[in-house]
């Protein structure tokens, strides 16, 4: 499947091993990622805050990027926080046919017009329901035996419901829980996995902000977690990042591995972990791999391989 | 009639004895409310079992509680649905959570919710002098406000909240909605005064930590957080309130980074939101004292060259053409006289207007005039009002 592929800012910023994780697997899932490399920040919440036309003319400027991207079925993006601010700007744009014209005549300017109806999905989104479960069960290679996984979703991919679709025809809210299964591992059930990490008042109440992600965190911890995963980058940078700064607001030990989504994916589907960019976290998932096998921990020998 | 089993959070400081869970199974029909489910167990099986209830029909707000973890009211909330969502047929009733509990499923609102009610100076200030006649107001700002208006103090919001999670002392959800209430209104005389006091607070409007929990929560449709958005954007942009809490510098470091490079530059906004919107910003005090603090993160980034100084000193950014493209942008919406902004809630959805025949698409309501409060109840098809 071919789609316009949105990467977002934090991807290719602080957390670039996520954006190089997903161009590693799509092809194992026989992705054709073709990138937006044109596209402006959709401003996470923030630029709407400011100015809400601002949000949704960037925001159309992208998705009109996105349908000039020929044979792609659709617009696909790795990141919570995209999907969310993303899509808060497009229900006003499609909501209001005289709203959207008012929109476009200021991208005419650059003959660039957006088109009501896009479908902007996240990676997790796509993958169960484009991709599908099944399929991706048969292509696991490696799977996740023993591997306790703590979902952690991020707030702009699990809430408003009704602005987000989710409902219980698309229970997109429990989708990380059926991706860990289907790839052979065993999703833990704790307090934080629809939460907030925290990460959006890190600069005005840092103290309230890390108690978020290092209570989550502890929780995972509790719940025997061996490691998180998460669809969200800005969630990765509270949770990983910022760990060692949680740790002391909290007051204890936390040593949590957070992965992106592709790297728990690409694991699975038999990708070595040094080509996933795992070395790169601030907390080191020695809990999830076996760094001198370069295999998944607990899985053992016989399924070490590719 | 069905059976439907319950596990009532059972709690009575009094005793001493910790809180417990107990089952009990009751008879109603599927689509009566989960209030009438702990009535009935109530009556049938323990008199002493604590619930706060009045009206039946989700308008006085008692009923707030927790069922199958998500705050909602129990006279709203029909048996099958609860059923549905409970993680393994039996529907789970706790009291609403961020408030201390008095017995059972009835927390204390007076501590929480109605102290920070009254945090927010909750009447109208009226501008002098008042008129000797009525004040006329213009009819979207005042839909604008009914959102906030059809709150009925249930608690629902306070309850998920997950920035008073972590921190009891923030103003949250309702009571800045209400805030709102007021801001929103142009017959209110304090319009400044009140949004620098809910700015400037360390736990006012900038303790949103814009997690969508309170609109989901919410059984009226008021959408808090969007009312706390709204607050942040006449605070920021209208009235150029400068906080102590770096909200409007964040805001500002945010905004006028994407405008240069395109794509967010990280490791700018942090030293600009603590030292203000300039290059500049990483070598004032306030900053420097951030960048300290943050070492422990930092060297750990550098070393396992998740962040590099190289993408620091060189940070990507679009091309000078879509550079270009975005500065267009930017002066063209912020150069209106005046910030335009779409509010679903006054205008509702196209299709909508539609079916209520031929009415403009901007600047009108509902096909009888009024954003009635079933208008915006959360949950309803993507055809339904909007409740952001």
């Amino acid at each position: 499947m071919k789609v316009a592929y949105w990467p977002g800012c934090v991807s290719r910023g602080f957390t670039p091993e996520l954006h190089g994780s997903m161009a590693r697997i799509a092809p194992l899932l026989d992705l054709e990622l073709v990138e937006i490399d044109r596209g402006a920040c959709c401003g996470a919440g923030v630029i709407a805050e400011h100015n809400q036309e601002l949000a949704d003319t960037l925001n159309a400027r992208t998705f009109a990027l996105a349908q000039e991207v020929g044979g792609a079925a659709m617009m696909m993006n790795i990141c919570s926080t995209c999907q969310g601010a993303q899509t808060e700007c497009q229900e006003r744009l499609d909501a209001n046919a005289e709203y959207r014209a008012h929109v476009n005549e200021t991208l005419a300017q650059e003959s660039l017009s957006y088109e009501k109806g896009l479908t902007n999905k996240n990676f997790l989104w796509l993958l169960v329901e484009e991709f599908g479960l099944d399929k991706l069960r048969e292509r696991v290679r490696r799977p996740l035996t023993d591997l306790h996984v703590g979902p952690f979703y991020g707030c702009y991919i699990v809430r408003p419901v009704d602005r987000l679709g989710i409902d219980d025809e698309l229970p997109r809210d429990t989708y990380l829980a059926l991706v860990i299964e289907a790839l052979g591992g065993t999703v833990i059930d704790y307090a934080g996995s629809h939460k907030c990490c925290g990460f959006p008042i890190i600069t005005m109440n840092k103290e309230a902000s890390l108690k978020q992600a290092g209570r989550h965190l502890g929780d995972a911890v509790d719940a025997r977690a061996d490691c998180l995963v998460t669809p969200c980058p800005l969630c990765h940078l509270n949770l990983d990042l910022q760990q060692p700064l949680a740790e002391r607001v909290v007051g204890r030990e936390l040593k949590m591995p957070v992965l992106h989504l592709p790297q728990l994916v690409g694991l699975a589907l038999g990708v070595p972990a040094d080509q996933l960019g795992l070395a790169r976290h601030v907390v080191k998932p020695t809990a999830v791999i076996d760094w001198t096998a370069s295999v998944v921990a607990g899985v053992g020998e016989s399924t070490a391989e590719g | 009639m069905s059976e439907f089993t319950l596990r009532l959070r059972r709690y009575n400081p009094e005793s001493g004895a910790p809180p417990y869970w107990e089952e009990h199974t009751v008879d109603l029909e599927p689509h009566r409310s989960v209030l009438e489910a702990i009535l009935q167990a109530r009556a049938r099986f323990d008199g002493s079992i604590g619930i706060r209830c009045s009206c039946r029909a989700a308008i006085c707000g008692s009923c707030g509680v927790r069922i199958n973890g998500r705050s909602d009211l129990a006279c709203h909330t029909h048996l099958d649905t609860a059923l549905k969502h409970s993680r393994d047929g039996v529907i789970e009733v706790e009291p609403m959570g961020n408030m201390p509990i008095i017995k059972d499923l009835i927390v204390d609102m007076e501590a929480v919710h109605w102290k920070k009610i009254q945090r927010v100076t909750p009447w109208l200030i009226a501008k002098q002098p008042v008129p000797e006649r009525e004040y006329v107001v213009p009819k979207e700002t005042m839909i604008d406000v009914t959102q906030s208006m059809a709150c009925i103090q249930c608690g629902a919001c306070v309850s998920d909240c997950l920035s008073m999670e972590v921190d009891p002392e923030f103003i949250g959800p309702a009571a800045l909605a209400k805030a709102y209430r007021f801001v929103g209104d142009p017959r209110d005389d304090q319009h400044f005064e009140r949004l620098q006091d809910l700015a400037e607070d360390p736990h006012g409007i900038y303790d949103c930590t814009h997690c969508f929990a309170c609109i989901d929560a919410c059984p009226k449709g008021v959408a808090p957080m969007s009312q706390i958005m709204r607050l942040r954007r006449l605070a920021g942009s209208d009235h150029g309130i400068v906080d102590a809490n770096n909200g409007e510098r964040h805001e500002e470091a945010f905004v006028s980074l994407v405008r240069q490079y395109g794509l967010l530059n990280e490791a700018e906004l942090l030293p600009r939101s603590y030292g203000g919107d300039s290059p500049l910003a990483k070598f004032k005090p306030s900053a420097q004292k951030e960048l300290v603090s943050s070492l422990p993160a930092i060297g750990k980034a550098l070393l396992r060259r998740k962040v590099t100084p190289a993408a620091v000193l060189k940070p990507h950014k679009l091309a000078r053409t879509d550079l270009q493209q975005i500065k267009k942008i930017y002066e063209t919406v912020e150069g209106r006289e005046q910030r335009f902004e779409l509010n679903l809630y006054i205008t509702g959805y196209d299709e909508e207007l539609e079916g209520a025949g031929a009415q403009p698409a901007v600047g009108s309501v509902g096909g009888d005039g009024q954003p009635s409060a079933e208008h915006g109840q959360p949950g309803q098809t993507p055809g339904g009002s909007p409740t952001r």
